[in-house]
């Protein structure tokens, strides 16, 4: 057993177990126990985890109990994390969710990795993930489905459902993911926990496993925005490995640390894009309530339009697709990665390699995006879906003339069953139909759990101008300090 | 719709399906680019495209060596390797 203290709560705030560590209540070595402890009994049934790393994660924790007795620690010294499969991470395999990356050991850690190393989180190990970060369920990772901790039969969304499901059912306390067209803030609506993707390029994608290098952005999940905002606070900053990190330095986010977040020094002025409600099957009635909470609060409303967020899913999935072409024209089978036996020639080793190391769905979005890249087909699609881009992100820019964030709900529906979706990928696509849009304008959006439907959890997304994470995790600390939806977890997982 | 020639793209991305995969994947993405053709319906004469989202340039820096290479580190991932090189099949007879 762990032999940890029973006050334990596998789903406090990280805040709260900060003060814990420091007031000397338990240490991390028994915090990093007793979340392995968890680990092992929950997860055969969730498959949320692909490694676990339990000798360096108690090697780790020895390290933070020894910067916590010299006083030499960060609010995040000590505190277990898990980290999405799509992180190098130097001396522990970074698989992408794929048989292409099975055997692969990075030689250098991520940025996001590095930096969380230095703060002295603990990491328990490396979370599923749909195959290269492609999907919407995560279905389609070589090491198999994840389960919803709400419902095991239902999937935990993607592509970051490992991280998001480890979370829900408190397995970790924080997790880190990245979200290219919603892949952290779908999981995080259909598991019941908060999650954010920031401003593209307010964290460094360096060690990132690039899937679509425009869009790419790191972020993280919690059940409190405050344990947000702390993770934003160490993961973020200039890097000059990544070329398009943004040099943005923020007073606020520098001095993010064990305390709450502030109210918002004014309450915004929150914009309802018509194009997200309309039609809208699941969940109405909980963004209803979630505009009164808000409203209570101080907060205004006006409706708005974005006119043209239908294009955004043909948009992404030609960008996306093009990019990924692009980026996965490196697996050959040379340097690194899955090398079919006994090729006959340096065609068939690029050819074997990657047709055995690809999933279906990679395929597929290879092949999608060198049709848009082929010769004759370059101006009707991706210059098309770059214009559209532009248009998108105009819609955006005009709407925040006039409001400061925007509200809009996370996903059309609940997490649906496993395979219902998986041989319609028009269907699934559509998933991403209300994140994909600010990930296209590449703008900061938050999901937050905002109630039930059929006993499925459901999300709001809220959606702030670039270098907007501010009023974004105010506004949502605001949400939560009035609501308890982020404090209700699935049976099964309480012990 | 134009006709999607599976063959030719499968050159290109270096991929090989065997016929029942083919078959899949010629349907999925025939209905992928008759989603993707929607785009056509919005006039986009004039609208610079957007590559990046913050518009941003690529950043330079000056020539400078900033960090030396551990082949043996590197290259211990590698499939094949020997004498620090990595191992292909016969290109040039």
């Amino acid at each position: 057993m762990s032999g940890a203290p029973d006050n334990l709560d596998a789903f406090a705030s990280i805040g709260a177990l900060a003060r814990g560590l420091r007031a000397g209540t338990y240490s991390s070595r028994e915090l990093t126990r007793y979340f392995l402890d968890r680990i092992r009994r929950h997860d055969g049934d969730l498959n949320s985890f692909i490694t676990v790393t339990e000798a360096r994660a108690l090697a780790q924790a020895d390290a933070a109990d020894a910067r916590l007795q010299a006083g030499d620690a960060t609010a995040l010294t000590g505190i277990p994390i898990a980290h999405k499969d799509l992180f190098c991470t130097d001396g522990v395999t970074t698989t992408c969710g794929s048989r292409m990356l099975e055997q692969f050991v990075a030689p250098y850690d991520a940025t996001v990795v590095a930096r969380l190393n230095d703060a002295g989180a603990v990491m328990l190990g490396k979370t599923n993930m749909d195959e290269f970060a492609m999907g919407s369920s995560n279905e389609n990772s070589y090491f198999g489905a994840v389960g919803n901790p709400w419902d095991l039969a239902r999937v935990p969304g993607g592509s970051s459902g490992g991280s998001a499901a480890a979370v829900a059912a408190g397995l970790a306390p924080v997790a880190t993911g990245t979200d290219t067209g919603g892949s952290i803030r779908q999981p995080a609506a259909f598991c019941g926990i908060a999650g954010i993707k920031p401003t593209y390029g307010r964290i460094s994608r360096y060690g990132m496993v690039a899937f679509a290098s425009s869009l790419d952005q790191a972020g993280v999940f919690g059940h409190a925005v405050a344990d947000l905002a702390l993770m934003l606070r160490h993961m973020s900053g200039f890097d000059p490995r990544d070329s398009t990190s943004s040099d943005q330095q923020d007073a606020w986010l520098a001095a993010i640390g064990e305390s709450a977040l502030a109210a918002p020094a004014r309450p915004p002025v929150i914009g309802l894009p018509r194009e997200y409600f309309d039609g809208l099957r699941v969940g109405g009635g909980a963004l209803d309530a979630a505009r009164q909470v808000l409203a209570a609060a101080g907060c205004q409303f006006r409706d708005i339009s974005l006119p043209h967020s239908s294009m955004a899913i043909p948009a992404y999935y030609i960008i996306a697709g093009a990019e990924a072409s692009t980026n996965l024209s490196r697996y050959d089978g040379v340097r690194f990665g899955h090398r079919c036996a006994n090729p006959e020639n340096l065609e068939d080793l690029y050819r074997r390699s990657r047709s055995e190391g690809f999933g279906v769905e990679v395929k597929r979005r290879i092949l999608t995006g060198t049709y848009a890249l082929s010769v004759g087909y370059f101006d009707a699609y991706y210059v098309k879906a770059q214009q559209l881009r532009r248009l998108i992100q105009n819609d955006f820019l005009t709407a925040f003339a006039d409001v400061d964030l925007i509200l809009t709900p996370t996903a059309p529906d609940v997490a649906f069953p496993r395979g219902d979706l998986t041989d319609d990928p028009i269907a699934m696509y559509q998933q991403d139909i209300f994140t994909v849009p600010a990930s296209l304008a590449g703008l900061p959006a938050l999901s937050l759990p905002c109630g039930f439907h059929a006993g499925l959890p459901l999300g709001l997304q809220l959606i702030g101008p670039h270098f907007g994470e501010r009023a974004l995790l105010e506004t949502g600390a605001l949400y939560q300090r009035d609501t308890d939806w982020h404090q209700r977890h699935p049976e099964g997982f309480a012990a | 719709m134009p006709a999607i020639d599976i063959a030719h793209l499968c050159r290109l991305a270096q991929l090989a399906l065997d016929p029942d995969e083919t078959r899949a994947v010629e349907g999925d993405l025939a209905r992928i680019i008759s989603m993707v053709d929607q785009m056509q319906a919005v006039d986009t004469a004039g609208v610079a495209p957007l590559a990046h989202p913050l518009d941003g340039v690529q950043r330079l820096r000056p020539d400078e060596i900033t960090e030396t290479i551990d082949r043996a580190h590197y290259q211990a991932s590698a499939p094949a390797v020997e004498n620090g090189m990595y191992l292909v099949p016969r290109v040039v007879e």
